[in-house]
């Protein structure tokens, strides 16, 4: 859904899937370049242009596999912007402490859920990614 | 010393044997319960614990902040890297080591600050090739944070230590042949005096940078 957003709006986006059947949820008119291969293995992501790229999002269901292409993208390819998904809110506060943005989706959606049901204004990212420290104690 | 091995397959089960067998105290962190029990009954309950050594709570429960070691060899590069990271940053643990199962990311690795690391597949690469085609450096460990690299290699005939004492060679800035072994004779230290031979064994301790130099000295490629 993100690379067909950024897509969209005129950005470059190149996906790079492990599993060539999870693309057809793509749909078939989609602008996006794919790459088939894993997010850890440097040619593939060198074949994806990492060189070249503003922005780098690590988006699997591994927190594990997210954190450690995050990290080959800012450490080794010097990229930009950074975003991992991290759905374990713990893991996610110890990266963020390391200078790191992670997005916790179970926070995110809980905090805003919570704003939406008590008429409130909806937050910054931040302050819902803090949400997690509720789940710390 | 209290050592917390995270991935209790082959790797975890025999290193964490050995430990015990020191005297060590040691914690296998594995999260597929069927494993977690096989090992239970091989090492021990009290020496495992069922659990996904990746999540701050098992690392809490396990002890992080007390360990003087922990080991990820799990067969996953990705988790063998947050597990060493957190214990490092979270836990201030002194020493983290990791197996490598892909000697690609020996890099990321290195740049995240986990300088002691084992890859089996690179040491098994090197080898199979040093099967197939003699002369190569086999690495056999690192020291010094990753720095000194200590490699094997068997003398062909091209090598050009052949015929020659070790204080004739032009050996690479910081290079030691400390040891070597001939069939026969066994193993023996090497000082400046010792003449090298076709098949001698030579183990050296050699600065990371220069192991290439190295190579090309006592193991010319195939031309």
């Amino acid at each position: 859904m993100l690379s067909l957003e950024l897509a969209h709006e005129g950005h470059e986006v190149t996906i790079i899937e492990m599993n060539p059947s999870a693309l057809r949820r793509l749909g078939r008119d989609h602008k996006c370049r794919v790459v088939i291969g894993s997010g850890l293995d440097s040619d593939v992501l060198e074949s994806a242009g990492i060189q070249e790229a503003d922005a780098f999002f690590a988006l699997t269901r591994g927190d594990n596999t997210n954190l450690m292409s995050a990290q080959i993208a800012k450490l080794r390819y010097r990229v930009a912007k950074v975003c991992v998904k991290v759905a374990d809110p713990r893991r996610a506060e110890a990266y963020r402490n390391l200078g790191y943005f992670c997005i916790t989706p179970s926070a995110l959606t809980a905090g805003m859920m919570r704003d939406w049901i008590l008429g409130r204004e909806y937050e910054k990212i931040d302050t819902y990614n803090k949400l997690s420290d509720v789940l710390k104690s | 010393m209290y050592l917390i091995i995270v991935g209790g397959g082959n790797v975890g089960l025999q290193l964490a044997k050995r430990l015990l067998q020191n005297g060590h105290e040691v914690l296998v962190v594995e999260r597929d319960p069927q494993t977690a029990n096989r090992l239970a009954t091989q090492i021990g309950e009290e020496n495992v614990t069922l659990g996904d050594g990746c999540e701050m709570a098992t690392q809490q429960d396990c002890g992080f902040g007390r360990a003087d070691v922990v080991i990820a060899v799990t067969g996953e590069d990705e988790d063998n890297l947050i597990v060493c990271q957190m214990a490092k940053t979270v836990w201030s643990v002194k020493r983290a080591l990791a197996r490598i199962n892909d000697p690609s990311h020996e890099e990321i690795f290195k740049q995240v600050g986990i300088d002691e690391t084992v890859s089996a597949t690179g040491i098994i690469y090197s080898m199979l090739e040093q099967q197939i085609t003699p002369d190569v450096l086999i690495p056999v460990g690192t020291l010094a944070r990753g720095d000194h690299e200590v490699v094997e290699v068997e003398l062909g005939p091209r090598s050009k230590a052949v015929g020659k004492r070790r204080s004739e060679l032009d050996l690479p800035n910081g290079t030691h042949i400390v040891w070597f072994y001939r069939e026969q004779f066994g193993g023996h230290t090497v000082d400046d005096q010792t003449t090298f031979a076709v098949g001698d064994t030579l183990v050296a301790i050699v600065p990371r940078a220069s192991a290439e130099a190295l190579r090309r000295k006592l193991a010319p490629p195939v031309t």
